[in-house]
Parts: C-alpha cells; structure tokens; sequence
C-alpha cells in the first residue's frame, strides 16, 4: 500500500473560513501540514468474490493541524493508530477518506516532510556507508535535486550532484549532527545505536526539510544515549526552525520535547491541547488511567491485588459510541452516542472527547 | 580480509574446499605445461594401458593419454560450470528483483512462466533443450542456463519481498526514490547474499549436469576431451579398464565436492549476522 | 536452605517461609523509613529471618568473556550478586553493561564454546552451576530458576498452540496424564488471570497480545514453582498500562509462592516501583548496590547519579538534559581502572586503579542487619549523600 511522496490525496478539502489562515506556510504559526477527518481502512478477509468483508479500522476521524516551528506530540499505545497516522503524513498511504493537505510555502512548492524511524538499525541500509545511507534523499528520485541550501529566490540549483558534491554534503551534515565526518567511510553496522539515530537525523536533513516526524526516535535507545538525542533534536529544532512531529508512547519524552501533543485511542483523538496542559491536568479518563500506568521515580504503585487485563478493543469492529466505554471509570448514559472533540470556554486550546469529563 | 583468514581459521573445510579448488583450477589453467602429452596425440601401441610411470591414468582406446585429457578437459568442464552459474545468477537476479518490485500482473505472469518451467523435471528438459539445439557443448551450456534461471527468478524475488518490507526501502520511497535507485541501491546489494551462495554451489552442479549430457552424446563431442564424455566413453571398457571412468569421474566427484565446499563457507562469509559487531 | 517442594501445588502454598510475613502485611505495605521512592522493601523483622538463608542466587566476583575476531569482549569484569529467597532484586543497566548476559549465565543459556569464564563463581540453590553437567542443568532449569524473555513471540512457538507449549513444560517436569496436564496449565492460566482460559489453550501465540503473551510465559515459569524467576526485560516491548498489571502481577504472586525475582531493566522509573533491591551495572561490573529507594534517592556513584540525571522527568521543561558526555568504552579493551573514568566528571588520578565494590560508611548503611541494607557503591569518591539528594520535584 506504499506509494511514493506526492501532494495531498484527491478529494481533500480545504478546511471551511481556511482563506486567511492559509497565507502561506512561510509564516511562523501557519499550518505546515494538516490531515482532515481521515479514515484509514485497511482490508483483512475478503469473501469468495474479492470483495472485502472484515476491514482493520486503523484510523478513525482524525483531523490534526500542525503548525510551522512547533513541536507536535501524538501519544499512544499500541493500535491506537498512531504508526498509520505516520505513514498518511507522510504520504506513503492514501488515506480510504479525508485528506492530507501540504500547504505551499512561499516559493510554490509543497512542504517537504521527513521521516526519522524508530528503529535505526533496519531503517539503515546495512550493506551501504554511512555517507551513501545520508545523502540517499538527494539522489533517490532521479539525481537532478539541489545539493546546499536552496536559492534564496527559491528555485533549487539543478545540478546532478557528483560523488564529491555528495560527500561535502554528507561530511556537513555529520558534523551538524554530532558525528566525525572520516567515520562516514564506515558502515552502518559499526556504528552504535545512538550514533545510527543520528546518521538517521542527519539523512531527515539532508534535504533541507520543513517538516520532520519522529516516529518512536529514542525507543530504542538507551537513557543515556536518549538523553543526547533529545538535546540534539532540541537544538536542531531551533538552528533550523524546523516543526517536528513526535509520535512515542513515551510520555516523558513527549512532555519534554514538544509544544502541543495529541492522545490517540482506537484510531481518534481522544485529547488534544498544550502540552503542559494535557500531561499535567487530563481530562479524559483514557488519558489520565495512560499518565498514571506510567512508572515515575517519586510516585509507587499501589499494592493492590492484580486486575483482569483491560486490553484494547479489537479494532475490526468499532465500539459503538464513545470508544473507551469498555474500560472507562465514568462511563454513563450518554456514553453510547459517539463524543465530539470538543474544548471548554476556559480553555479553548485543550480539547478531549468525554461529556462526563466536562463535569468533574 | 583479515575477516576472510579468521573464518577460514574457524571452518576448516571450507579451507580445504579452497586449496583443492585452487589446485584444481591452476592445474587446468596450466594444462598447456602441466600435461605430458598432447590430449590428441593417437598412440595406437599402448592403447588401453593401465595406469603407470608413463601415463598416470593410463591410456584410451586410442592410446590418448587420460591425464592429459583429464587437464585438458577440465577447461570445458570448469568452465561449463562457470558460465551457467554465473549467467543462470545474473540472468535470474534481474528477472526476479525486478519482477519483486513491480508486483501485480506483471509478477503474476512471471512467476507462472517460471513455475511452468519448473514443473518439468529438469534433466528431461535439459536433455529435449539440448537435443533440439545439436549436440555441441555450447548448446549443452545454454540448455543448463536456460534451464536454472527460474530457480534464481524465484529466489531473488523472494528475497527481495521480504527486503521490500524493511524501513529501509520504506525510507527511500519517501525521499521519492524511483523503482530503480531502491533496486539498483538497496534490493540488489541486501538479496546478493543467498544468490551468491547458490552460485557457487550450482558450479558443481552444473558441471555434473554437462557431464550428464556427455554421458548420453549431448554434450562435448569427440575428440574434445570432457570429463562426462570421458565418463561416457569409458563405460564401454568398464570392466576391464576401470581407469578410463573413474578418473574423470573422479574429477567430477573432487570438484563438484570442493564447490560445495566453499559455497556452505561463502555463507558463512556472507552472513552479516556472524560477524563480530 | 531448601524450601520443601516436593509435591508443587499450584498456587496456594499454606505455611511457608513467608506465611507469617503476609499475615502480618509487612510487606505489602512497605518499610516506612524508605524516604518517598520504593515500593514494598524487606521489613526488617523478616530480613532477620531471611537473612540467615542461603541465596537463591549467588555470583561471586564472575568474569566471562566471548571470543571474537581480533580477541575477545569482556562481557563481566568481577561481578557479585545476589538473590535472597522471597526478594526482588533489580538489576538496572543499558546496553552493554552485561546484565543481560548475567541473566543467562545463571541459567548457563549462553551457548556452549561461545564464551569463558574467567574467573569466580556462579550458585544456583546452592550449588555450583558453572561446573555442573547439562543433565543437570536441566533439571535446574524451571524447577530452581526459570526465565522470562523480553520478546515472548520468540519465546514461544510459534508454531505450536499454548496449550501444547504448556502441557509440554508441566510434563517435562512432572509425571502427569495428559487431561490432568491440561487442567493444570487452565489453572496456571486462572491464576495469571487470563480471561477465558480454555480459549487461550487452544490458540496460537500469534493470535494473543503482547500482555497475553507475556502472562503465558509468566504461567510457563511458574509452572514449576522455581525458587528464583528471572525476568529479562519482561515488559519493554509492552504498552504502560498493560506493563503495570503485568508487574502487578508478577509482584504478586511471586510473593505468594515465594519465590525470589530477578529483574533485569535499563527503565529505572520501573524499578523504583518494583523491586526491593537493586544493582546498576555498567560495563560488565556492578557499580552501585541498594535498597531501592536509598540508591534511587541519593545515588552515590556519578554514573547512577548522571543516569537519573539525564531522565527527561528530571529536567526543567525547555532546558537540554544532562547527559553523560562520551560513550561506552570497547569492551574488546576493557579499561584498567575503574570502568567509568572516561565519562566521569569526578575522576582524577586515583581512579585509575580498579575500586572494588566497597560497603559506604556512613550513617546511611549499615540501618539494619543482613543484604537488605547493605550499601555499596564501586568508586573511589562517592558523591556525598547531602549532595547527591535531588532536587525538590516540581508540583
């Protein structure tokens, strides 16, 4: 189900009283990159005739906006939904519905998105050095791509970049990220697990992107090593301008790194706001049974007996109304029609999908 | 390539596959010094002559000395297995990596060509190949080559299913890349590794698979001196004259066995997996 | 020391060494003079009783190498450990610091010819493992101690359904029919509380979830009442919520049976809530030793102390993290003083002579007899317990 990159899938909308805000993605604040109500369906039993009869609903009415210059968090477990949300944004999947739209920035040209995967072991080509493996974006698609910053009147330098060219690029790149540039003869096999995610980093750059989404990047990174990485994304963030997308289940990481974050449950957005807000005072009750498994330093378990399982729900067949009613501390009448997203007056910018919420 | 030496340490047989490749190899390649006498020269006198100080493998039915035509005859051999080998490799890798990248009808078709082909046992269309192109050794090489390539089509296009899936690719396509930067770049290096190990293993195959066709006339044709020809020559004096079969056959065994050999250590050598990180 | 098992009853284990400490819920409601960190420490009273017992587990001073192309990797550099019977000790790490491969060695799970021990010893119950025959190590393995691995699809078969997987290890061990086997492994799977349970048997392991799965290795392990579980990274690879109840779990019916863990991790917000004990390992060789909460509080030895420093909870919102500056050192040319010296900001010409793993002594060891106190730390100049205390956490 891959396709390359491209422009937003047919049949996106543009967002209603969207005129003024999209003035262009150059402005700090405007929209780099945005996803309207998408479902993604993925087929998994077809009947005698072909035809699909029991679908994987992996997304399920995500709207997301994120902004130039922010820090985007999407938080969530496994089957939330959040790997395929990866893959719309980056338009390696077409979403069944909805729309991906990139707004084009100031020279015309749609914004481009990079992706730093989780694991750096398998998302390096073992069998090629580590220069080849940063540079590879800049001669995938046909050779003729800018090597260097693009002009300042926007048009790129097309010029078929020699080996030397390449190299040069790779040697600057490497020293941005941390790494000496007579290692990148090496390949990437020799290299430890932090150094790949940096190798890794430094090929998201390579292009000169606007947008990076960091999909799981310190999983499977050691604390110590994590600890550099985060530094690193921090400070390329603010030497480049960069907007990052950070997908992680990862609560701490998120709640250090990024300026917005997203609570993902079955496919949908269950919460959305700053992120301080969202990871210091929840209000939906998935969000906040997330924030309280999660182990902290200063805050022991209680001892209690141990509780049957709760795991997520299959997603084959959807829950009817609010997805969490299953599990849910609250749950009510009025839990059986579907939850909107939905802020309070008094704080407009934190949104979640619970009516009981709103009232405790 | 100090890596090389290390493993040679650790898999002695493949060391010994090697040596008696090597030697092998250099006595064939050397036939023009190493032999005693001219494979061709007709010695009617000492026709049929057991092995001795003067012919170490004895004679034919036409006084040729057997050594010599053992050396000589390793060229069509060795090189018979080299040439299916390699072409069957390169020939099949393409067809399949390609074929694995494309998908959809396309792979469909490709791939039903090439199971029709391997549903039919492949001695007997070896042979029908053969005996509709004229008995030459050529003809012998093209048949085998022709013959082998689905069994590299299928294995390229396995492995590059699987290499198709890794993040890796993933991440090319998202810098854009087209079908073949990810083939030229990512699919042929990762899916080398069991091609190469099957080529080597197949140099020995191919071989017996031509001295098969000498065996039954399809193959080198008289006076050119084949180890199958030889084999097949000599079946008549078996009895009598056991040198003038075994010792060619005993050729085939040697190297068809040191291939072997080699290609279990060339994956061992391969393997990224076995490597100290 | 040998808790009786003869005839393992599953689950319920009337008397026992511990009987008397459950009834007097010492320890579930933890030591009070812990300090804020540390779920359910050793109350003193039960140490006196514990501490006069052998160790379910003991490593004294292990060095083990593996040799490679060009010389061999000093995977652990003189070791010592040890597993109380009823404790959970933690042993926390990051890659390399051969906690995992310390996890293996007590089983002898490394593969035969692929390493050397190099020095000191390894007990198991006991007795001596490194120079005991495989036959005998299997009959070790699940009885004395079992595993559990981090990745549970490679664990188990996947090719065979649970049920079988199950009824396999109990009759290995046991003399059993095959229905009685069967009922076994329902009960087994009750008790991990499993939903359904003859469901769960009949199926595959690729049809059950990460959790699910993790609970059926869990049942695996405790099938046969080992004295000691160890558990290799148990729950990295699982989502929070299910990691807690999946802890829970462990924790609890571990403390049932008795039975002693093992718990290896490099997440140490896991271990503050988990276990009793801990080791932090780095580069082969223990570097810290503690009661949880006293380690995790006022860590002594700058690498403890950098590790919880880099944690992103432990940084004020928008400023860079401390990190611990270089990398690892290559264990191909193991360092000969003290592991940590390249990265530590505290080292200077003493430390480059090898500390041992020396007892601190202060007011802060030594609270209360036996292993449950002991405080160690491998350094030279361990930081001050005044200094090390951490900062007040933000609301």
């Amino acid at each position: 189900m891959m396709t390359p990159a491209g422009t937003a899938a047919p049949g996106a909308r543009p967002m209603p009283g969207a005129g003024a805000a999209w003035a262009g993605a150059g402005a700090p604040g405007a929209p780099v990159l945005e996803v309207q109500d998408v479902h993604v369906r993925f087929p998994l039993a077809r009947d005698w005739r072909g035809r699909p009869v029991v679908h994987a609903h992996a997304l399920n009415g995500v709207s997301l906006q994120v902004r130039r210059g922010e820090a985007f968090g999407i938080v969530g477990e496994s089957g939330c939904g959040k790997s395929t949300l990866a893959a719309v944004l980056m338009g390696l999947l077409r979403p069944t519905e909805g729309g991906l739209r990139r707004p084009p920035r100031a020279d015309g040209r749609p914004a481009d998105v990079q992706i730093v995967f989780q694991d750096p072991q398998s998302s390096l080509d073992p069998r090629l050095p580590a220069w080849r493996v940063i540079v590879e974006p800049l001669v995938a698609a046909g050779g003729l791509k800018a090597v260097g910053s693009r002009g300042r009147d926007g048009a790129a330098r097309r010029v078929r970049p020699g080996k030397a060219a390449l190299r040069a690029r790779a040697d600057a790149l490497a020293r941005q990220v941390g790494l000496r540039p007579e290692q990148l003869d090496r390949y990437v096999h020799e290299f430890s697990g932090g150094q790949r995610q940096r190798i890794a980093i430094a090929r998201a750059l390579a292009p000169d992107p606007d947008v990076i989404v960091l999909d799981e990047p310190t999983s499977a990174l050691d604390v110590s090593v994590q600890a550099q990485i985060l530094n690193l994304l921090r400070e390329l963030r603010r030497a480049h301008g960069l907007t990052y997308v950070l997908i992680s289940h990862n609560v701490s990481v998120v709640r250090h790194l990024c300026d917005r974050v997203a609570v993902m449950y079955l496919g949908q957005v269950v919460e959305q706001g700053p992120a301080a807000q969202v990871l210091e005072s929840p209000r939906h009750p998935y969000t906040r049974e997330l924030l309280d498994a999660v182990p902290r330093l200063d805050r022991p378990w209680p001892e209690d007996a141990p509780a049957t399982p709760a795991e997520l729900p299959g997603n084959t067949v959807l829950p009817q109304g609010c997805f969490f009613r299953g599990r849910c501390p609250w749950a009510t009448t009025g839990c059986d029609r579907p939850q909107m997203l939905l802020a309070r007056p008094d704080a407009p910018l934190h949104a979640y999908r619970c009516h009981v919420a709103g009232t405790r | 390539m100090r890596y090389l030496l290390y493993q040679l340490r650790r898999n002695p047989l493949m060391l010994l596959g090697l040596a008696v490749l090597a030697a092998v190899g250099l006595a064939v390649v050397l036939a023009d010094w190493a032999a005693p006498y001219d494979p061709e020269r007709i010695d009617l006198v000492h026709r049929l002559a057991a092995p001795s100080a003067a012919h170490w493998f004895g004679t034919d039915e036409v006084g040729r000395d057997i050594f010599s035509r053992v050396l000589y005859g390793g060229r069509q051999s060795i090189g018979v297995g080299l040439f299916v080998a390699g072409c069957a490799s390169m020939v099949g890798a393409a067809i399949g990596c390609f074929s694995g990248i494309v998908g959809g009808r396309f792979d469909g078709l490709v791939m039903r060509t090439m199971d029709v082909v391997l549903s039919v046992p492949s001695l007997v269309l070896i042979m029908a190949l053969a005996a509709a192109l004229g008995p030459s050794l050529f003809n012998a090489m093209l048949a085998i080559t022709l013959v082998r390539i689905p069994f590299y089509v299928r294995l390229a296009r396995g492995q590059t299913l699987g290499i198709r899936e890794m993040a890796y690719v993933q991440a090319a396509w998202t810098f854009g890349a087209t079908r073949r930067h990810v083939v030229r770049w990512h699919v042929a290096r990762n899916a080398a590794s069991p091609i190469v190990v099957q080529a080597t293993l197949d140099i020995g195959g191919a071989i017996l698979m031509a001295a098969a066709l000498g065996f039954i006339g399809l193959g080198a044709q008289q006076p050119t001196a084949e180890w199958g020809a030889m084999v097949a020559t000599g079946r008549n004096f078996l009895l009598d004259q056991w040198w003038y079969t075994v010792t060619p056959g005993c050729a085939i065994l040697v190297t068809a066995l040191a291939c072997n050999l080699v290609g279990d250590g060339v994956r061992d050598l391969l393997d990224p997996k076995s490597r100290a990180k | 020391m040998s808790v009786d098992r003869t005839d393992p009853v599953i689950g319920r284990r009337p008397g026992g060494l511990l009987a008397g400490a459950l009834d007097s819920g010492a320890l579930y409601n933890g030591a009070p003079d812990v300090g804020v960190l540390g779920g359910g420490t050793l109350d003193s009273g039960v140490a006196d009783s514990v501490g006069a017992a052998e160790p379910v587990l003991e490593i004294r001073d292990l060095s083990l190498e593996f040799p490679v192309f060009g010389g061999a990797v000093r995977a652990l550099g003189g070791v010592s450990l040890r597993v109380m019977p009823g404790e959970i000790v933690g042993v926390v790490g990051e890659s390399g610091s051969g906690k995992s491969v310390t996890a293996m060695a007590a089983l002898r799970l490394l593969p035969p010819g692929g390493y050397r021990v190099t020095g000191g010893g390894l007990r198991l119950c006991g007795e001596d493992v490194l120079a005991a025959s495989e036959a005998r190590m299997r009959q070790w393995r699940g009885r004395r101690a079992a595993m559990i691995f981090q990745e549970p699809m490679t664990a188990l078969n996947p090719t065979r359904r649970i049920g079988d997987q199950l009824t396999g290890v109990l009759r290995a061990h046991h003399r059993l029919g095959r229905r009685e086997a069967l009922e076994r492994a329902g009960a087994l799977l009750r008790d991990m509380m499993i939903p359904d349970p003859a469901r769960t048997l009949r199926a595959y392991p690729f049809e059950l979830s990460g959790g699910m799965r993790q609970r059926v290795m869990a049942a695996m392990a405790f099938s046969c009442d080992p004295a000691l579980l160890i558990a290799d990274e148990p729950t990295t690879a699982l989502d929070v919520t299910v990691q807690r109840q999946v802890l829970q779990l462990l924790r609890h019916r571990a403390r049932e049976r008795g039975t002693a863990i093992l718990f290896i991790t490099h997440d140490m917000a896991v271990v503050s809530q988990f276990c009793d004990r801990v080791y932090v390992m780095y580069a082969g060789t223990v570097v810290e030793q503690g009661p949880t909460g006293r380690v995790l509080d006022a860590p002594r030895h700058p690498y403890t102390r950098g590790l919880l420093d880099g944690l992103p909870e432990r940084a004020a919102p928008g400023a860079d993290l401390a990190a611990i500056p270089g990398r690892v050192p290559d264990m191909r040319r193991p360092p000969a003083g003290c592991v940590f010296f390249d990265r530590c900001a505290f080292a200077d010409e003493a430390c480059r002579q090898r500390p041992a793993l020396r007892s601190l002594a202060d007011a802060e060891s030594g609270a209360g007899p036996g292993i449950a106190s002991e405080r160690r730390a491998a350094c030279w100049h361990p930081l001050a317990p005044e200094l090390a205390a951490q900062p007040e956490e933000d609301a």
